[in-house]
């Protein structure tokens, strides 16, 4: 088993996710509350890596991270060099793939608790930051859980985007995915086997854990 | 002085609201109409939680908002209890309580918690889930909880319109505690006679998006000219003192007006009572019959008579004391006895329901 391939895979998930809880919750309120005539828009640009080929989106990001795209430029000038085929470049392109699957999860529980427990909360003194951490994040909880897992397990089952803009560098951009391809390339069965019947068994377990926790916040908010 | 000023003009999907009233802010203020007549909005906008730019609120000489300045809800002294409870899933029904109390500054706490808490009967529940109460105990919860914010005005929207009749019996003892026992002013809505003849000091009628009438609640009851006298339960409140108790016949004799009017049943001595007298309880006579079994018979003035239909006939008297109530008869015995304006009759009275 090739563990820093393991290890590396976990990072950049962790990574990903925690970015996308920190953009993604602000986000996933707006969209729940604004009432924006464009506040839509933004929702498809959210979603489209849901019906987006993955080579597609990494093929654009290449692009605009590259050295002759804008970004890349920004970055060059900025002196942190230019992020396709590093960590920090398959973070990036991570969050973007997987925004959808943490953003939609959240934003539909923040529209399902509805205006009036923060109407309540600031009758009771609350400021509407306080509100927030006290009582909309809790009562959305259920939409961080599925939000994080989803999130999470989708990183790691990457592969285009990955390809496109990472590459195969071990220890640096070489995640489970691209391994699991490499051998099957090199006909190491075997290799392949055990690190793709991993990941089978890593999504079966993390799914079933998520329905169970899921269902207990369920029964004890009713 | 405590006063409360209201001025607010908006245009609400189904109609505008345009509403201009003061009042004073002690005692229950009841905010009185039919369904859509836009007394929630503006029960809203005094909160804060409406925010419309043609409004212009005022509570005891502070601004709370006008066309330059907006007091955001949580910097407002209110509490607010909703018509449904609206508890927060999330916590226990102490953390519910607590939430707003905790946020409450110590000089400014002029509640205690466990006053509050025992005032609304709830500390068996303090450990339960809000999930596990009945509409009525989540109803009082929400009363604990609002009052817990110290505030300077306590604002309810129909907190009892959801509940199931059981319930509602279960709670109004507790709202009328509230009335005695706390100095906070209440702005109460409902459009329930039977809440509003129980609960109001003074009465801010709205229909339609505009306020039509404000004053005093006992007079606005009687009032002819206003919807209230015009209902099936139309309803006078009295006040008298307790003379005694008679043992044997288990009738508690007040003073009303300078008569005897007896209560069956024992109500304490010594104090002053509000009695409800429905105008369909109340039949009238040219002279003090003394052959009959109606035990109360008051000495009234007649100040005003309206039709009700074809039959009905509702007659406004006054009592010795200034106190009014109403009658109930039909056009028919109206024509008999030649009711008009400042004619001495007599009121016997078949039912009263002490408040």
């Amino acid at each position: 088993m090739e563990w820093q391939t393991v290890w590396l895979t976990v990072k950049l998930a962790s990574v990903t996710t925690l970015t996308l809880l920190i953009i993604g919750t602000p986000l996933a309120w707006w969209l729940a509350r604004s009432n924006a005539w464009w506040k839509e828009v933004v929702g498809s640009i959210v979603a489209l890596p849901l019906v987006l080929p993955p080579t597609v989106l990494g093929f654009y990001l290449l692009m605009l991270l590259g050295p002759e795209g804008p970004l890349g430029n920004l970055t060059t000038t900025l002196g942190l060099g230019t992020l396709p085929f590093t960590f920090a470049g398959l973070v990036v392109g991570s969050v973007i793939y997987s925004m959808p699957f943490v953003v939609q999860p959240i934003r539909n529980a923040f529209e399902s608790i509805g205006k009036r427990p923060m109407e309540v909360a600031a009758t009771l003194g609350a400021s509407p930051l306080e509100s927030f951490f006290s009582v909309a994040v809790p009562l959305a909880r259920r939409g961080f859980l599925t939000g994080s897992v989803l999130g999470f397990a989708h990183t790691v089952g990457e592969f285009g985007v990955v390809l496109m803009i990472g590459g195969n560098i071990p220890g640096e951009t070489r995640v489970l995915s691209v391994a699991i391809y490499d051998h099957v390339e090199a006909l190491e069965w075997g290799q392949a086997h055990m690190m793709a019947a991993g990941l089978l068994a890593f999504a079966f377990i993390t799914l079933v854990l998520m329905y169970m926790i899921d269902r207990r916040f369920q029964d004890r908010d009713t | 002085m405590s006063e409360l000023s209201v001025k607010l003009q908006t245009d609400l999907d189904t109609f505008s609201l345009d509403v201009d009233f003061e009042c004073e802010s002690s005692g229950v203020t009841l905010l009185y109409g039919p369904s859509g007549s836009g007394k929630t909005t503006v029960l809203r906008a005094i909160a804060g939680l409406l925010k419309t730019d043609q409004c212009e609120i005022r509570f005891n000489g502070d601004v709370w908002q006008d066309g330059t300045h907006f007091t955001p809800p949580h910097h407002r002294p209110i509490g607010y209890v909703f018509q449904e409870a609206s508890l927060f899933p999330h916590l226990s029904v102490r953390k519910n309580i607590e939430y707003g109390y905790k946020r409450v500054s110590k000089q400014d706490k002029r509640i205690d918690f466990d006053d509050a808490v025992s005032l609304l009967g709830v500390e068996p529940l303090l450990n339960r889930a809000p999930g596990q109460l009945s509409g009525g105990e989540r109803q009082r919860v929400a009363i604990a909880r609002a009052l817990l914010t110290s505030p300077s005005l306590l604002l309810m929207d129909e907190p009892l319109a959801a509940l199931d009749n059981k319930a509602k019996q279960e709670i109004f003892p507790y709202l009328e505690q509230l009335h005695t026992e706390l100095s906070i002013p209440l702005l109460y809505i409902s459009h329930d006679h039977n809440e509003a003849a129980r609960l109001a000091d003074r009465i801010v009628l709205m229909d339609d998006g505009k306020v039509t009438a404000t004053g005093d609640a006992h007079l606005f009851m009687t009032r002819l000219n206003l919807p209230l006298s015009h209902k099936d339960t139309a309803t006078a409140i009295i006040e008298g003192d307790v003379i005694e108790y008679d043992e044997k016949d288990q009738i508690t004799w007040i003073n009303v007006a300078g008569s005897r009017v007896g209560l069956s049943g024992y109500t304490g001595t010594g104090t002053r009572l509000r009695v409800q007298i429905y105008a369909r309880d109340v039949s009238l006579a040219l002279s003090e019959h003394r052959d009959t079994s109606i035990l109360n018979i008051l000495p009234v003035t007649v100040l005003g008579r309206e039709e009700l239909d074809n039959s009905q006939m509702m007659v406004r008297l006054k009592l010795d004391d200034d106190q009014t109530m109403l009658s109930r008869i039909t056009k028919r015995s109206a024509e008999m006895l030649e009711l008009h304006r400042g004619k001495q009759i007599f009121a016997q009275v078949k039912g009263i329901a002490l408040l």
